[in-house]
């Protein structure tokens, strides 16, 4: 096996240094009953070439663009990835180290953190960002953890309008403790109702999601006054960071934690992982974060360098009074984040956003103009809600044998949207995707 | 000794991206603008980030000399000791690169996505049988929330049958995350101390173990690198008092194709693709950490769970019992690609194979080093060996000091000041992939550092001196916390 590089003479002379005669005597410790009494039963060693062609096949006939338009979002989007940020992700300086404990030998993937922690506090307009979580998800489900422990309160009241999936992690979170998560309804132009905060008390954070999962712009200077004259910290949550190139940042709004997932900063949809959990927050919070903090500092010659810094507040040092549990997180994706930042650049990063947002709004407008119902009359960044005619499920799956993905069925989130189809539109549909598609869902 | 790796080569400065950038450049290729503006209402309208434009020449300089400051597994030896730094095989990234993976929106028709999840069903399969266990969930992004899932997991099932307890014990050399976990689920650790074998003894389980406690989370091997060879005997009292025992499967590396992590009593394991499964640790994650349980907790793994149906695969959310779910979607594919990939390449004689020369690696380490450095328990090791600056400690010279020396050499350091219950602890764990002249050499630079820690211990003081950068000043950046810039 080309991974294993002992020779039989290599072995014999170690395993006469250890003073054992045969490689089963190295587990004398393991009790008889605890061993396998069968080989592995496991299919046999392939080939590098085997392997390529197993892969190929399984991976063939999976529905991926170019062959296929796949007009979904909801949580996963599809954004071009420039060639050189891939070709530099594969540095394997960058692939094959770890958590940076030893800053002196780190100092590649530690100011590398540093810049994504700036560039995305940058985007978000807040004070701090972290060096990542693990999604979305569960950057959402540690913000609410976080606003229980500043607050001492423990209700958290989250909009219905948060990805769904998104509030099932944190249902999972908050099982065990006795904290309890109350539900925002939506209002009819598919914005969030939050005129329940009043009547709530011991309210630890309110959580509201933009755009929301139904593509819409929410308004989030509203919602975080009424989230502090609860004393209750303001949590955004985002699934598209990219609309923050065009519109208002969460921080420009008072949010206290803006969270969500960064899997459109150039990293590969993959089914759905690894994604990117973006947590950033005000620096009078910071001694309360999750996770990994990039800090600069000087050398002994007073040169500029990059440690882990405040790591007083982890598992790995405060064990059960942690702030978070995490250890590993999703560094490599930050740093696609940050080279996918810094390949587009502000200029670029404005451009792109409109570019989404202009190209969302023909197909809207088009399919409105072929007598389709948009959902909901709030503006939107790259996703929106059509409300397709009864008994729509048919042409989707007919479209589906044309290879067209037609957005994303929202009756198994919102029973009370039948017929409610979530589309998304990214700057790698081009005019003639959008106008085949309307003209395929008309006929 | 042979001529060490460590040399300063010739290593290029680079400022901070936004020290660069010019406005007017762009790294990237624009897609072409096919539709009309459509701007949104002006007061919806924010300035848009405030980030350098960079041309992708500047881009490139940058991260490829960002990464010459950087050492991987590629560069070198990287012993670092519960981390599993194995050898990252090339030819796993690329399958987790082809278009059908990579490129695939999770919430894609079944129809669409079979092979995806086929890979996924048949991955639970494999490492089901590797561990022994009967049922696999590969939803867990990592190690720690693997653990998590496991605390949620003994807290639904005892939910389940009317209980509610609120301890859980954790032995004194259990990794961080554990008590981390277990709090967030709302345990209360109870610390066990490890016997004077460095494991631990039934007595001390029976002294603690009681009906209002959950159960045990151990780590086996332990992070001393030995075998809980009593283990079988730990989990018969945990179970007769009602309680499960949780095993941290951090150091599966050691007990590929040799253990039956079910035999030993074990009701819930975790595992980490990035240690065990080979797939790379990306400077800290993406990992992935499956939950392996006995068929009695297989109703309470999170969903989605893929099933088989006449050999068609499918998402099910038709378990009711689940603790429900820890990710968005149904955790880190591309990583379970790439573990997928290593399986399939290694084979079953090639998983036990590596787990014996893992084996054998530590404890050549530990023959080699034992009378250079202290070694707290001389007793046969698994995959990694622990030994403590002991010796130097008469020249003032700590295990700081050597770690950052061995980099000087050309070696990553091992895991230092952990586990907790040996003081200044060097916990060394080589792994199967690395070769005896490769050892020989870390073992010669180990004996070297110890020679100058008696004739010339300022040099180790002032390691490292190759690096990019000398030795940082940690406390003044936790005083003055400087986090973006």
């Amino acid at each position: 096996m080309r991974y294993l590089p002992h020779t039989r003479e290599d072995i014999d002379s170690m395993l006469q240094t250890v003073g054992v005669k045969r490689l089963d005597d190295l587990f004398s410790m393991v009790p008889e009953n605890c061993r396998r009494t069968a080989d592995l039963d496991l299919p046999d060693s392939l080939t590098e070439w085997e392997l390529n062609a197993l892969m190929e096949d399984l991976s063939a006939g999976i529905a991926v663009s170019p062959e296929y338009k796949v007009f979904m979002g909801a949580g996963s989007y599809e954004h071009y990835i420039p060639e050189s940020v891939s070709y530099l992700l594969s540095r394997s300086e960058f692939v094959t180290s770890y958590t940076p404990y030893q800053p002196e030998m780190s100092q590649g993937t530690l100011q590398g953190i540093y810049e994504y922690q700036t560039l995305v506090s940058g985007l978000l307009g807040m004070e701090t960002t972290n060096a990542s979580l693990y999604d979305g998800a569960s950057a959402l489900a540690e913000s609410l953890l976080m606003a229980v422990r500043i607050t001492r309160k423990k209700t958290v009241a989250v909009s219905r309008l948060i990805h769904p999936l998104y509030r099932r992690v944190v249902q999972t979170y908050l099982e065990p403790t006795d904290y309890h998560m109350v539900e925002l309804p939506c209002l009819e132009n598919g914005q969030t109702d939050f005129s329940a905060v009043d009547g709530m008390g011991d309210l630890a954070a309110v959580a509201i999601q933009s755009p929301n999962f139904l593509g819409c712009i929410e308004n989030l200077g509203a919602v975080g006054q009424k989230a502090h004259e609860k004393e209750a910290l303001f949590i955004t949550c985002f699934t598209e960071p990219l609309a923050y190139g065009l519109f208002k940042n969460p921080g420009s709004q008072g949010a206290d934690i803006a969270c969500g997932e960064g899997q459109s900063l150039g990293i590969p949809r993959s089914f759905g992982g690894p994604g990117l959990g973006i947590f950033a927050t005000k620096k009078k919070y910071v001694r309360s974060m999750p996770g990994r903090l990039v800090g600069k500092t000087v050398d002994k010659d007073g040169k500029r360098g990059f440690v882990l810094t405040l790591s007083t507040r982890e598992q790995h040092i405060r064990r059960e009074k942690a702030t978070s549990n995490i250890c590993t997180n999703s560094s490599l994706c930050a740093l696609t984040a940050a080279m996918y930042m810094a390949s587009v650049g502000g200029t670029g990063m404005r451009e792109l956003a409109a570019l989404n947002h202009d190209k969302s709004e023909y197909l809207k407008k088009e399919l409105t103009k072929a007598g389709f119902k948009t959902g909901f009359d709030s503006p939107t960044f790259n996703e929106f809600v059509v409300e397709f005619p009864e008994g729509f499920k048919k042409t989707h799956d007919r479209l589906l044998e044309k290879k067209i993905v037609a957005g994303l069925s929202l009756a198994a989130f919102y029973p009370e949207l039948p017929n409610h189809y979530l589309l998304c539109v990214t700057e790698t549909m081009t005019k003639a995707d959008m106008d085949e598609l309307v003209r395929e869902v008309k006929s | 000794m042979k001529e060490s790796a460590g040399t300063t080569g010739l290593i290029l400065n680079e400022p901070l991206l936004w020290e660069k950038g010019k406005k007017g450049r762009c790294g990237f290729s624009l897609p072409r603008r096919d539709v009309e503006p459509s701007p949104p209402d002006e007061d919806l309208m924010g300035e848009g980030p405030d980030f350098p434009d960079l041309s992708e020449v500047d881009v490139v300089r940058h991260y490829t000399r960002l990464s010459q400051w950087n050492f991987g597994v590629d560069t070198g030896m990287y012993p670092l000791g519960s981390c599993t730094m194995k050898y990252n095989p090339k030819i796993n990234e690329k399958q987790a690169r082809l278009r059908g993976f990579s490129g695939a929106h999770p919430l894609l028709p079944a129809d669409l996505s079979q092979g995806i999840l086929k890979l996924m069903f048949e991955l639970e399969g494999f490492l089901a049988q590797i561990t022994g266990m009967d049922a696999v969930t590969l939803q867990p992004a990592a190690g720690a929330q693997g653990e998590l899932a496991g605390m949620l997991l003994i807290h639904g099932y005892l939910k389940s049958k009317g209980r509610r307890r609120s301890k859980i014990i954790i032995p004194d050399t259990a990794h961080g995350t554990n008590p981390a976990s277990a709090a967030l689920c709302g345990f209360r650790p109870v610390p066990v101390k490890s016997g004077e074998q460095g494991i631990l003894t039934p007595e001390a389980i029976i002294e603690v173990m009681d009906e209002d406690t959950a159960g045990i989370m151990v780590t086996n091997p332990n992070t001393l690198g030995l075998f809980e060879e009593n283990i079988q005997k730990i989990a018969e009292i945990v179970h007769s008092k009602g309680g499960l025992v949780y095993c941290d499967g951090a150091n599966m590396n050691a007990l590929m194709g040799i253990a039956h992590m079910g035999k030993m009593g074990i009701d819930i394991l975790h595992l980490n693709l990035h240690k065990t499964f080979s797939t790379p640790h990306g400077g800290g994650g993406p990992g992935s950490g499956p939950v392996c349980v006995r068929k009695y907790l297989k109703p309470f793994l999170p969903v989605p769970r893929v099933i088989r149906k006449d050999d068609r695969y499918s998402l099910s959310e038709d378990f009711p019992q689940s603790i429900g779910k820890l990710h968005a979607f149904y955790g880190n594919f591309g990583v379970m690609i790439k573990a997928y990939s290593y399986i399939r390449s290694m084979g079953p004689e090639n998983l036990k194979k590596a787990s014996q020369l893992a084996v054998l690696n530590a404890n050549y380490i530990k023959e080699r080093l034992k009378g250079i450095f202290h070694l707290p328990y001389d007793r046969p090791c698994m995959h990694e060996c622990v030994f403590s600056d002991k010796f130097q400690n008469k020249q003032k010279i700590t295990t700081l000091n050597m770690a950052k020396r061995l980099m000087d050499y050309g070696f990553h350091p091992p895991t230092i000041y952990f586990p907790l219950v040996v003081k200044g602890a060097i916990m060394i764990e080589p792994t199967e992939t690395e070769s005896k002249e490769t050892l020989d050499l870390f073992i010669d630079a180990c004996q070297a550092i110890a020679d100058e820690a008696k004739t010339d211990p300022e040099v180790l003081r002032q390691a490292p001196t190759h690096c990019k950068v000398r030795s940082l000043d940690e406390a003044a950046a936790a005083r003055r916390p400087c986090l973006t810039g």
